[in-house]
């Protein structure tokens, strides 16, 4: 079997679709894909083409670094498998484009540093006295942990921000990942020092109140992380902030 | 009036486990950093370490303590690690999983609240600590945490898609910056710092398809080995049992698979016979029952025994013709274990299921041996608490003066064989330790003048200068994937599990004659942004050197320990080669020449490296410093 890669490639202001045609074995992925363009740079017209661009890292969906439009869906090529993605559209032709939300480098490399700004934004950390020995830290239950965990899981990866409808040039919303940050620390027993800190933050103009409720972002999270849940947290965290602070009450 | 004091700046290359500790570190003492990295340090690839990290804790009432910990890592290792600083290791383990759970490491925790462990290879104690399967993930993500608040604070700069090329060296040999690569725009640039922290962890990429990342090319130490860095024990490559077969990747199936009561089995065949450890031949099973072999071979420690046996074993298993379907592969079965032990395994069975589209909960995995982690690497030194030297020589610091080298990139912590869950310890471990050690070494080095400083930047800057455009002029028919693949197969088949001299010594030909291809190299893509095929090319050199450098290490080693077996040579041979391989680069052969140094033993004596039996020891230590020099 053959199957057709359609490529939007190129730098800002030059983006054009290129096609390559190549041979299915076994197993492939769009990983594998594209390192077999590496080897043979030759587009489906027969010209000798540079090999395409792309970020990748640990291939088994854990680093976030392989994020794409895969058939216009935002996901990561190394899950990514050419069966399946034949079997589900009925198409041998497969497409790849970089991410729309964010600036483009080239091919399919974007500049994700926005991802790890927001961080900063919401303080998704613990602040921690110093780095000695202090023995270990607060009890937590399973039963929390479980939750801190899987909201732990989140690769900065942008497929819920490239998802978003809300994310565009008209709003500052900063998306669902920094939200999401943002509660993982406020359910630490130290991080929620710092909660009200995070819940102005998402009171501003790039927080919660750019949701539009579209659901798009758990849809495509690869880690499946309940980020809608988070922005609900977000918005009773919010409201009831919006209150204290209305009556001048401490924390 | 008193001006405050310019805070000292130390470039720390790599941004995984190892390079955000040692980071964090450094600003706690006091220093700015740069953290110079291939990728945004969030995706390093000590993501990808699954299992768990190793502390004895001691609160699962096993009576375990570092001590044992330090002794199950020394005999793990077939006692070629020098013990110092694998003790210190030890003994700071329990305070280096307290601070990472103080940072918000969502650790697994027992019903009352505490922190959990499970049991790893080649212990018989559980006193690894876990964060479902995805531990590795966690750990870098409370340290990336802490060290963007750092950044925050702008005591940290971070110059992520930059790659490092080269050390600049002074007239003397000192450190005093690194010639930098932007992986965007291709431009070069200098840095300035007196010290330098190499952080770029393992070399799997020399074997093409490995459990590493992608970015896990070996470059970096290659390159300072070129630029005379010792490169010590490179011959030792862990092959991990189990990892699920891809295409473009060998993806890793935990250890903890294991450790939380999955089975290693083919379908036995009693006509077929097998050497037993104790030497015996015991028949292959019985037919048309599956056969657990790690189990029947190793009672004691069982599917758990060091990934080195365990590899060879699968090998070994599926050479006598008893994979599964007659192909290289063996059962990794999960599909007995309670729902509550699997949920611990979720994130790895997700990953199983995705590439496979087969439910490990169900039906068992197929799995087969792949290249996994480097226990060689820069060679660094180690003055141990109570060495008389202690106060003139500088711990994590390789044998350029300013140059530092922690994590897998180091050789320092486990040597023949790894342990599991030993290598995010070891990460922390030495990156905080170098961030002790630095400081100690800048006040020992005084500013270059300004003339000087001008001409050793401009130099180093023209030598890469001067590389990237012959590269780009460069000519010829070759293509550097195609080498990379051919380097790769050679690697693979003659410089993994099973060695022989011949092959070795074909395997170094064959690695010259690649070196000397690369000259023939023309890029597919001449273009002047991200272009990734000069990125790589210009990466493939130094990890053809380093190849040269394991190959040549396994064919001087003429014995059997840990990782390292080789026809022939049945047995470990302490009197030749209880010491450490050296490779320095000679400039005028523009080969490895391999030295020994031997092995620091004060700790524990050599023994013989047996799991058949079921039997807790308890070690004794000898020479403990009276007063340890622990990071935390």
């Amino acid at each position: 079997m053959k199957y057709t890669l359609k490529v939007f490639r190129g730098t800002p202001g030059k983006q054009y679709w290129e096609e390559f045609d190549l041979p299915y074995t076994d197993g492939d992925n769009i990983i594998s894909a594209l390192q077999e363009i590496a080897l043979n740079p030759v587009n489906n017209k027969g010209e000798k083409v540079a090999p395409v661009v792309y970020e990748s890292g640990c291939l088994e969906e854990v680093c976030g670094s392989c994020s794409m439009l895969i058939n216009g869906r935002p996901r990561q090529a190394c899950t990514a498998l050419i069966k399946k993605l034949i079997d589900e559209s009925g198409s041998t032709t497969i497409t790849l484009a970089p991410f729309t939300k964010y600036p483009l480098v080239r091919d399919l490399i974007i500049d994700r540093s926005s991802m790890f700004e927001n961080l900063k934004k919401v303080r998704a950390w613990v602040d921690l006295d110093q780095g000695i020995d202090r023995g270990p830290g607060p009890k937590i239950f399973p039963k929390l942990q479980q939750i801190r965990y899987a909201l732990s899981t989140c690769m900065s990866c942008g497929c819920c921000v490239e998802g978003c409808p809300q994310v565009n040039d008209r709003s500052k919303f900063m998306g669902p990942a920094a939200i999401s940050q943002a509660r993982l620390f406020n359910l630490h027993p130290v991080g929620k020092e710092d909660k009200e800190t995070r819940n102005h933050v998402l009171m501003g103009e790039e927080g919660i109140g750019g949701c539009g409720n579209a659901q798009n972002c758990v849809r495509v999270c690869p880690k499946e992380i309940p980020l809608t849940d988070s922005i609900a947290a977000a918005g009773r965290d919010t409201t009831i902030q919006a209150v204290k602070d209305l009556f001048g009450q401490e924390g | 009036m008193n001006r405050p004091k310019k805070r000292p700046h130390v470039i720390v290359v790599g941004g995984g486990l190892a390079g955000l500790s040692a980071a964090f570190r450094l600003v706690e003492k006091g220093m700015e950093v740069t953290i110079v990295s291939v990728t945004n340090c969030k995706r390093s690839h000590s993501v990808c370490a699954q299992g768990g990290i190793n502390a004895a804790v001691n609160i699962m009432g096993e009576d375990d303590s570092p001590l044992i910990h330090a002794y199950d890592t020394i005999k793990g290792g077939d006692f070629l690690a020098n013990q110092p600083p694998v003790v210190e290791m030890c003994y700071a383990a329990p305070s280096i999983i307290y601070l990472l759970d103080r940072m918000g490491c969502p650790f697994n925790r027992t019903t009352e609240g505490n922190l959990d462990f499970r049991r790893f290879g080649g212990t018989l104690y559980n006193r690894t600590a876990f964060c479902g399967a995805s531990t590795g993930q966690q750990l870098l993500y409370a340290l990336d945490e802490q060290v963007r608040r750092f950044e925050a604070e702008g005591h940290v700069k971070k110059m992520e898609h930059h790659e490092f090329l080269r050390l600049i060296l002074d007239e003397e040999g000192k450190t005093r910056g690194i010639v930098y690569l932007d992986l965007f725009n291709l431009s070069l640039g200098t840095l300035k710092a007196d010290a330098v922290v190499i952080a770029t962890g393992g070399p799997g990429l020399i074997f093409k398809k490995s459990t590493n990342s992608t970015f896990c090319t070996g470059a970096a130490n290659g390159r300072l080995y070129l630029q005379g860095m010792w490169y010590a024990n490179g011959e030792f490559i862990q092959i991990h049992p189990t990892a699920i077969p891809g295409k473009d990747k060998l993806r890793l199936m935990s250890e903890s698979a294991r450790g939380e009561g999955g089975r290693i089995w083919v379908p036995g065949d009693s006509s077929k016979r097998i050497k037993a450890p104790s030497g015996e031949e015991i028949p292959c099973g019985v037919t048309g029952e599956p056969w657990y072999f790690l189990e029947e071979l190793y009672p004691a420690f069982g599917n758990l025994v060091p990934r080195d046996i365990a590899a060879r074993e699968v090998l070994k298993v599926c050479e006598l013709g008893l994979g599964v379907d007659g192909k290289m592969q063996v059962y990794l079965d999960l599909s007995h274990l309670p729902k509550e032990k699997l949920d611990k395994l979720k994130a790895i069975l997700e990953i199983y299921e995705k590439f496979t589209g087969e439910d490990p909960k169900k039906v068992p995995m197929r799995i087969f041996p792949a290249v996994h982690y480097s226990m060689g690497g820069g060679w660094v030194d180690w003055p141990a608490a109570d060495d008389p030297d202690r106060a003139t020589r500088f711990r994590q610091m390789t044998n350029l003066p300013g140059c530092f080298n922690i994590g897998e990139s180091d050789y320092q912590y486990h040597g023949a064989n790894r342990l599991g869950a030993n290598s995010l310890l070891s990460c922390i471990f030495s990156g905080l330790v170098a961030g002790n050690d630095v400081p100690k070494y800048l006040e020992t080095v005084h500013p270059l003048k300004e003339a000087e400083e001008k001409k050793v930047f401009s130099h180093h800057l023209e030598i890469e200068e001067k590389k990237k455009r012959d590269l780009f002029a460069q000519e010829g028919s070759e293509n550097v994937y195609a080498l990379h693949n051919e380097l790769s197969d050679w690697m693979v088949d003659n410089v993994t599990v099973k060695r022989s001299n011949e092959k070795l010594e074909k395997t170094y030909n064959k690695i010259l004659e690649l070196l000397d291809r690369m000259d023939r190299v023309s890029l597919a893509d001449k273009g002047q942004f991200a272009n990734q095929s000069f990125i790589f090319a210009n990466q493939f050199r130094p990890m053809l050197h380093l190849a040269l450098v394991m190959t040549r290490g396994a064919l001087l080693r003429n014995e059997f320990r840990g990782a390292h077996f080789k026809e022939g040579y049945p047995e470990r041979d302490d009197v030749n080669f209880l010491k450490t391989t050296i490779a320095s680069y000679d400039p005028a052969t523009g080969e490895p020449v391999i030295t020994y140094q031997a092995v620091d033993t004060r700790h524990f004596d050599p023994e013989l490296r047996d799991y058949s039996k079921a039997k807790k020891v308890k070690p004794t230590i000898k020479n403990l410093p009276p007063k340890m020099e622990l990071p935390l």
